[in-house]
């Protein structure tokens, strides 16, 4: 019996003491944290400052007027003052209420049909290959069929977003459903989960990556929809980023015009930002980065 | 007196729920697969039975359909012709691979499986945590699958295989991808839990040696399609090690009996 003990005590330690080789150091994470964040930074802001370098020499070298193509200096200051005006916020809030409302019916309905499709195979049939059909279609195509259908008001730029977004988001629900790995099929079945708790505890959070992919590209398609939709639905009394840049054509206002380029670009880059992250973050805790990359 | 008896070894289990053990009886299992022309025969009238509480491994070059039998006893998958019981029990299967969650932590993965007995949250944590002192794996509770070894990881899997609860534990070739040093250790880890909790156990394995350091009995099977050809009780008194002598001359018969049949099969 004691013999017993020791030997069942020595194997024991034995398996602590292979974990414990097995598992690999975790980093030092203190003040580097600050450098992985330079580390990340300064290639953006190099890339940043070669373009304005660029533009600056282009303006400077006297090829276009300064009407037509003003110097980064121009263009910042008039960008400066117009965030200083209540109407660019207006038009901002405008843009990202139509923004969130169309993404979040996308969600919904991608979601939704995502859900019956990847469940119900005559309906993968059916309407699988629409769904990527659709996805090809160039949301600017749909604006005729939407304007003369809903009139020149908010629910056609809606529309569009909807159409332009819920594919992709209904097609990364179902790649995830799809690619569930079998193995984990086989164990849920085996533990016993039922029909319900295989996809609540199986099958949804082992799409999630692919689904999150799906929303961030069905964002980006959701973000163009909205700037197309916005400047060729223009409604009266109502200012949004797509009404600015379309007076400022208008008018002829170069600098006012790149500001609320600017202004897109920096909206639609933040939102990828959140995104991102979301994916990053999902994917290192199931450890699927590669962490000499990250 | 009765405290005398709790010292015994295998044959005399420590802890054992009296009245329910169970067993797994096999008679004429045949399993095809496909149709016609292409069907593929995998077991041929296969029959075997695993005594409650008895430990079972079951050898065989490629080609036996020794998977294709734990998925059937494992009712993932239904014979083509014959009967599988288990005493109405849902047996526990573990793979070669770990086939955790990868989203779960090892704790969560543990109390995943302890949904099916019904238990309260609050319950289910507590015995997922004793189940991961069972493996030694207690202070890694908070630890996702990919921050774990792939022996650590395999055992986990036995933790959340016997938070099933089952008393027949199926075994897929479930050391197969872990280094010798590690599946030495889970071999003593296996026996010590196999025994303390009076297990049935089904073991798939094509290493002979593991086979003979596990098994009361080594079952041999037949290639294409999968039939019991020969079969060897273990004799040899526990605790044992692979590398004893008596481990390696009984596997050197059996290795024998294994070419025999490959011979077969070649001429």
């Amino acid at each position: 019996m004691a013999a017993n003990t020791t030997a069942a005590g020595s194997e024991a330690a034995a398996l602590a003491g292979l974990d414990r080789l097995e598992i690999p150091q975790a980093r030092d994470s203190v003040g580097s944290r600050a450098r992985r964040i330079w580390a990340a930074l300064w290639p953006k802001l190099l890339a940043v400052a070669i373009v304005l370098a660029v533009w600056e020499l282009v303006y400077l070298s006297g090829w276009k007027s300064a009407a037509v193509l003003p110097g980064p200096a121009a263009v910042f200051s008039d960008l400066w003052a117009q965030l200083h005006t209540a109407l660019l916020w207006q038009a901002i809030a405008t843009t990202l209420r139509r923004a969130v409302i169309g993404f979040g019916l996308a969600i919904i309905i991608g979601v939704v049909v995502g859900a019956l499709v990847s469940r119900i195979k005559p309906l993968r049939a059916a309407v699988g290959s629409m769904i990527t059909a659709l996805q090809t279609m160039p949301s600017i195509a749909w604006f005729p069929f939407a304007i003369i259908f809903f009139g020149v008001n908010t629910a056609a730029i809606l529309f569009v977003i909807v159409l332009g977004a819920a594919p992709s988001i209904a097609n990364g629900l179902i790649t995830g459903v799809d690619y569930t790995p079998p193995l984990l099929l086989r164990a849920g079945r085996t533990m016993g989960l039922g029909r319900i708790a295989m996809y609540r505890h199986l099958i949804l959070p082992a799409s999630l990556p692919s689904f999150v992919a799906g929303l961030k590209q069905g964002w980006a398609f959701a973000w163009r929809s909205l700037m197309a939709g916005e400047l060729l639905v223009i409604i009266m009394g109502q200012p949004s980023i797509g009404v600015l840049l379309s007076t400022y054509q208008d008018q002829s206002a170069m600098a006012s015009t790149i500001s609320i380029m600017i202004v897109i670009l920096v909206l639609g880059l933040v939102v990828d930002t959140i995104f991102t992250r979301i994916d990053t973050t999902i994917r290192g805790r199931r450890g699927m980065l590669d962490p000499a990359v990250t | 007196m009765s405290v005398a008896h709790l010292n015994g070894s295998r044959s005399q289990p420590v802890i054992t729920t009296a009245g329910t053990e169970a067993g797994i009886r096999i008679s004429e299992v045949s399993k095809v697969f496909g149709r016609g022309a292409s069907a593929l025969p995998a077991l041929d009238r296969l029959s075997l039975e695993v005594a409650p509480g008895e430990f079972v491994c079951l050898i065989g070059a490629s080609g036996c359909g020794k998977s294709t039998l734990l998925n059937l006893v494992a009712r993932l998958d239904a014979p083509t012709s014959g009967e599988i019981s288990t005493g109405g029990q849902r047996p526990a299967l573990m793979f070669q691979e770990p086939a955790l969650f990868p989203w779960l932590t090892a704790a969560r993965n543990v109390e995943l499986a302890l949904r099916a007995s019904g238990a309260p949250k609050a319950e289910r944590r507590r015995r997922a945590g004793g189940l991961l002192d069972v493996v030694h794996l207690g202070s890694f509770a908070g630890k996702r699958p990919h921050e774990l070894s792939g022996g650590m990881r395999q055992r986990v899997a036995l933790a959340r295989a016997l938070a099933q609860d089952a008393e027949l534990l199926l075994m897929d070739e479930p050391f197969g991808a872990l280094d010798a040093m590690t599946r030495d250790l889970l071999h003593d880890e296996l026996d010590k839990i196999s025994a303390e909790r009076g297990l049935t156990v089904l073991f798939v394995t094509h290493n002979v040696r593991e086979a003979v350091r596990l098994g009361d009995r080594v079952v041999v099977l037949s290639s294409r399609p999968g039939r019991v050809i020969d079969e060897f009780a273990v004799p040899i008194r526990r605790p044992r090690r692979i590398d004893s002598p008596e481990v390696a001359g009984l596997a050197a018969t059996i290795t024998d009996r294994l070419r025999e049949e490959m011979v077969r099969h070649g001429s």
